[in-house]
């Protein structure tokens, strides 16, 4: 069994009077997809906010590797290989593809003439940014400005801009977002292709996606907890499947 | 200082208060609920004042009046001039960025300016108040108190009144602060954002306008006005918190506070203080007291 | 190496035009064109900041007036003080005032970060414009000369017209190939995506609030160079320097010439002086050239209506056109 790499532990975040999240715990292993499901508002995009350091819990601990990383933000988690996709493209709509992840790629440079040296010299985050296109199969399109391309390439395009800065862990809020059925095939294959590397946090409404790739899943409502556990279990557990699994809509 | 003399600075600093609360809260509205940055809006105050110099004699030619009814005559050129220029040239600034904003109110500044000029010139004009309110109170034994002033600080108390019954009690306020916060829904939800825009627009003009024409008996009416007191509300507006009435007036009282108070006691550094407050004020809360939203 | 090619040859060419130019102008055009070259360095420091990194600050005349009432405090007596010595002492008096505001300002964002810039920098304004630090509203006149010498050999007196012009002309060059590296470096380009999409370079690792300070004080810095030029060359200085009509000018300068790039600057500037030397002048407009403010309102309003990508976008809108039509 494999060290958890990302744990948080009972983390809670308020907004002003609403508990977005309540009190949630989680690990993240590497060679593990990690699903979390639960209804529209169940905190779901909040807590891979809390995991990725772009809000802090107002209660609880994030343990990176053993560490304690509650007080660090979102760029210094990042360099320490926390990666997240978002759940609508973020990406630079004006930059190509391969500049897209030459971008990311160069947070991890360092050094003050890494600073003033120009950019376009060929070194390590030239070669991530070309890894990253491959691994996810882009670098046909590396060319192509980012607006330009379809919802499912650019989509893929987040993932790859993650893979650019040579994560550990990988944070995935809704990759299949308003994919049609063979982009999903291929993103879930990337998936797969990935998981052995990586720890990854899949937040996801494709009931078959998440059911077909996930080692473990976690359910949330509320902002709270409901149930945790391999797929099987999950699919069985009696307060799953009225709270929320009866009332899915297949993707 | 004795206490009559810090009363008398109390009532200074909330009346300087009460009136930047007036210019800064058509400043603050117009933001929240347009989302639209406007430096001209010191310039409005200007119009203000050299309409309550401009607009006497002839109203008391043609109509018989006097300060009230200059005032009135003014508030209907002034919603008229705001309804105009939301039409005219407002409306091209939704959706553009705010450097445009920037620039083009910076414009409207400019023409300002020069329209006044050529109209009514750039000397320095005092402004007569009515004589029943030109008047002393006394305050302890020794001091009075204008009593004008205290007229000026009771016009804002009203009005701010009235914005607060207007804001949270009627339909027009709830869809001004449902258009703030989320443009698209209140749209959807059948509300003429377009001529919703165009009332707050000429609302946030009478506002200044009223402010400045209240103010000229005291202030006297000089080119630069405008362009002092838009710096102020900005403070003011930053303080309080982008598109919140009720942060407009906390800040605009505390900014009151400082700069009298700051003008007694350090003199020459007075103009700097309220600038310190703000950025003591950012450390704490970096969206303002009230943030919107 | 920075690879300038094409543009690089057409920047040259302007450079040896420029600096021909004494041949032909007279002292009043040498003049005017050595303000505008001022202007330009001002105009790129804030290009920095609002077109490379998408920070709009409207205080930006704070760091210009501060360079130029440092230079001017320095040389209050008549005993010479070394040009370099003035210059970088107004560059880092510009710096270190950038460094707090900076701070502070980028806590903020968007609509509140121009407000608080400005506040800022009426805070200097009054400063100078209240206290009797450097005589107030009054300004005043610079006593001394910066000495420009290079190991004790004096070329030129630098306060005289021609020199004067061909220090400013080389200390732009300077700074604009300063700016282009830095534009070109992984600096730039983090500044870049910063501009572009700040909470993606934030994922990636960066970490955006020191970078955006790091800007913000270049800016600042060069800025106060500007300011130094200005006062060495009027001999004079006074609060208006400070003042945000001076914040605004900069800004339409820039927006004139063309947002995003370097060169748009610099057209800005001189854009921006020569519109304003047209608007004033009596041959021109005659009577009307007193009402010159009135022309420039409008023209800031077409400007920003018609002109979305400043001068340098023209070529292209009327090759736009041309082709619409046919």
């Amino acid at each position: 069994m494999a060290d958890a790499l990302l744990v948080a532990r009972g983390i809670t975040r308020r907004f002003g009077g609403l508990v977005a999240v309540n009190a949630v715990s989680l690990e993240l292993e590497q060679g593990n997809v990690h699903a979390v499901i639960g209804t529209n508002g169940a905190g779901k995009s909040t807590l891979v906010g809390l995991l990725s350091g772009e809000y802090w819990p107002s209660e609880g601990r994030v343990e990176l590797d053993g560490h304690d990383v509650t007080d660090w933000r979102q760029p210094r988690r990042a360099r320490a290989g926390v990666g997240r996709s978002y759940q609508r493209s973020n990406v630079f709509a004006q930059l190509t593809a391969l500049e897209n992840c030459w971008l990311c790629a160069q947070a991890q440079g360092r050094g003050l003439r890494g600073w003033l040296g120009p950019a376009a010299q060929r070194d390590a985050s030239w070669d991530a940014a070309h890894g990253a296109l491959e691994r996810t199969g882009l670098t046909d399109i590396g060319s192509c400005v980012a607006a330009t391309l379809s919802h499912g390439t650019r989509r893929q395009l987040e993932i790859a801009m993650c893979l650019a800065c040579r994560p550990r862990i990988l944070l995935l809020d809704e990759p299949l977002a308003g994919m049609g059925p063979d982009e999903t095939e291929r993103m879930l294959m990337l998936l797969s292709s990935l998981r052995a590397d990586h720890a990854i946090l899949l937040v996801e409404h494709d009931m078959d996606a998440v059911f077909r790739i996930a080692d473990r899943i976690t359910v949330m409502i509320d902002g709270r907890v409901l149930a945790g556990g391999a797929p099987a279990q999950i699919r069985a557990d009696a307060r799953v499947r009225s709270a929320y699994l009866g009332e899915a809509s297949e993707a | 200082m004795n206490a009559t003399t810090f009363l008398v600075q109390c009532l200074n600093a909330v009346q300087y208060g009460l009136l930047l609360f007036l210019v800064a809260s058509g400043l603050t509205l117009i933001f929240g609920a347009m989302n639209i940055i406007n430096l001209a809006h010191g310039s409005f105050y200007m119009v203000g004042a050299y309409m309550a110099y401009a607009l006497a004699p002839w109203v008391g030619l043609y109509l018989g009046g006097g300060f009230f009814t200059t005032l009135l005559v003014g508030l209907l050129l002034s919603i008229a001039l705001g309804y105009l220029l939301e039409w005219a040239f407002f409306s091209l600034l939704y959706e553009r960025e705010h450097l445009q904003q920037v620039l083009m109110t910076y414009g409207l500044i400019l023409i300002f300016e020069e329209l006044r000029s050529i109209l009514v010139g750039d000397d320095v004009h005092g402004v007569q108040m009515p004589d029943w309110l030109a008047g002393t109170i006394p305050l302890g034994s020794l001091m009075t108190y204008p009593v004008y002033r205290l007229f000026i600080s009771a016009v804002c108390l009203l009005v701010a009144l009235g914005m607060y019954l207007v804001l949270s009690r009627t339909r027009l306020g709830m869809a001004v602060r449902a258009g703030s916060v989320n443009r698209e829904m209140t749209q959807s939800l059948g509300v003429n954002i377009d001529l919703l825009y165009r009332v707050v627009f000429a609302a946030g003009v009478a506002l200044a306008v009223l402010a400045g024409m209240i103010a000229a008996p005291v202030s006297s009416v000089y080119p630069g006005m405008g362009n002092q007191v838009l710096i102020i509300c900005f403070v003011v507006v930053v303080i309080g918190g982008i598109g919140s009435v009720r942060g407009a007036f906390v800040a605009a009282l505390l900014v009151g506070l400082v700069d009298t108070f700051g003008k007694v006691f350090f003199q020459e550094a007075a103009g700097v203080l309220v600038y310190l407050m703000m950025a003591a004020i950012l450390l704490w809360k970096p969206e303002g007291l009230f943030r919107q939203g | 190496m920075p690879i300038f090619a094409r543009q690089g040859f057409a920047a040259l060419l302007v450079v040896a035009v420029l600096a021909a130019f004494p041949l032909v102008g007279g002292k009043y055009e040498i003049d005017l064109i050595a303000k505008i070259l001022v202007l330009a360095i001002f105009a790129l420091s804030l290009e920095l900041l609002v077109g490379q990194t998408g920070l709009v600050s409207f205080g930006h005349a704070a760091f210009f007036g501060l360079g130029a009432y440092t230079t001017a405090l320095l040389l209050q007596d008549p005993d010479p003080r070394s040009f370099w010595l003035v210059l970088i002492t107004a560059m880092l008096v510009a710096g270190l005032y950038a460094l707090p505001v900076a701070a502070l300002s980028l806590r903020t964002r968007g609509v509140y970060f121009i407000m608080v810039t400005l506040a800022f920098a009426q805070l200097v304004y009054y400063v100078f414009h209240d206290t009797k630090i450097a005589k107030g509203s009054d300004g005043i006149y610079l006593t001394g000369v910066p000495e420009l010498s290079f190991a004790g050999w004096i070329p030129f007196d630098v306060t005289k017209s021609l020199p004067f012009y061909y220090v400013v002309l080389g200390l732009l060059c300077l700074v604009y190939a300063f700016l282009t590296t830095l534009g070109q470096s992984r600096f730039g380009r983090a500044l870049a995506g910063i501009r572009l999409n700040e909470q993606r370079m934030r994922a990636a690792g960066f970490a955006t609030y020191p970078y955006k300070i790091a800007a913000f004080v270049i800016a600042a810095m060069l800025a106060g160079l500007a300011g130094f030029l200005k006062a060495t060359k009027d001999g004079y200085v006074n609060p208006e320097m400070l003042a945000w009509h001076e914040s605004g000018a900069v800004l339409l300068m820039i927006i004139l010439g063309g947002l995003g790039k370097l060169r748009g600057a610099v057209i800005g500037a001189f854009a921006f002086v020569l519109l304003q030397e047209l608007f004033k002048s009596d041959a021109v407009f005659g009577e009307f050239a007193k009402r010159w403010q009135l022309l420039l309102g409008f023209t800031i309003i077409a400007c920003v209506l018609l002109l979305p990508h400043g001068l340098v976008g023209l070529p292209a809108r009327l090759r736009r056109r041309e082709r619409e039509n046919g």
